[in-house]
């Protein structure tokens, strides 16, 4: 029984699901960013199990520039987070509503 | 054989890692069983032939951007835990609806392609070599375009880190730039 790419695509269909339930569901602005690195890694994956079905490396290189776009958005995202929680001193984003009207 | 093995070792491994992310009260938790689902996909990506990507896996984000999650975790203070009361009273059911549909969603969409061909080809191996060729040939523009999104990354960091509490933001009728 051969693992064909189609595992690894399931696999990472559920932790895309796992992310964006992370993501509706808890409120820790740290825990919702943590669950979009998770959609993106699962996002990779299922990039480089294509890549391998059809043999190519694009699905490689197009990992290689989620990452480093993962990288800068990780950087930004942490540093709003953290002049969020100076001014406000709270990282639960239903407390965040100083745009509500 | 073996990769069978490890795949049913290392998504059980990513599974776990994952639902611990999302469901962890303390956010230390959650970093931790993120990593698991980092070093889990890492061995995907080593057993799919794309050992270059499998390091920087390890090395960018199990290793830089886990640090930094920790970091900023303990700037904010580890026992803060979350109630878990919700504000908004149809959030739970109608993201639960959503999450069940989107789910259902992929899996008929996965019955359409080729999700249960044959496969198991090795593919092209993503050595440094193959990769660079293709990085560099290729890619080059947006490849340097990533370098100058890094820059304003960086830079926009430096800036949100240099406005303290009580001094005039950008935006507060001055201009603060």
């Amino acid at each position: 029984m051969t693992v064909t790419p189609g595992w690894y695509m399931a696999l990472a269909a559920v932790l895309f699901v796992i992310g964006a339930s992370g993501l509706l569901l808890r409120r820790n602005a740290l825990v919702m960013f943590m669950s979009v690195e998770l959609m993106l890694n699962a996002a990779n994956l299922s990039f480089v199990a294509a890549g391998r079905e059809l043999g190519i490396l694009d699905g490689q290189v197009a990992v290689f520039f989620v990452m480093v776009v993962a990288a800068a958005e990780v950087v930004v995202g942490l540093a709003i987070i953290v002049t969020v929680f100076r001014r406000r001193a709270t990282a639960s984003v239903d407390e965040l509503s100083g745009l509500k009207g | 054989m073996v990769e069978l093995v490890l795949f049913i070792i290392f998504a059980l491994a990513a599974l776990l890692g994952a639902v611990t992310t999302v469901w962890a009260r303390n956010a230390i938790y959650s970093a931790l069983g993120l990593m698991l689902t980092l070093f889990s996909v890492a061995v995907f990506y080593v057993s799919n032939g794309a050992h270059f990507v499998a390091a920087v896996q390890v090395i960018v984000y199990a290793g830089a951007v886990m640090t930094l999650f920790l970091f900023v975790i303990m700037l904010i203070g580890v026992d803060r835990t979350e109630d878990r009361r919700e504000n908004l009273p149809v959030q739970r059911p109608m993201a639960l609806g959503l999450l069940a549909l989107f789910g259902a969603a992929v899996l008929v969409a996965g019955r359409f392609t080729w999700v249960t061909g044959p496969g198991g080809g090795t593919g092209a191996e993503g050595t440094v070599e193959n990769l660079g060729n293709e990085l560099f040939r290729r890619w080059v523009l947006p490849f340097e375009l990533t370098a100058l999104l890094l820059i304003i990354a960086a830079v926009g960091t430096i800036a949100l880190g240099l406005f303290r509490r009580g001094e005039s933001q950008p935006g507060d009728g001055e201009d603060a730039a």
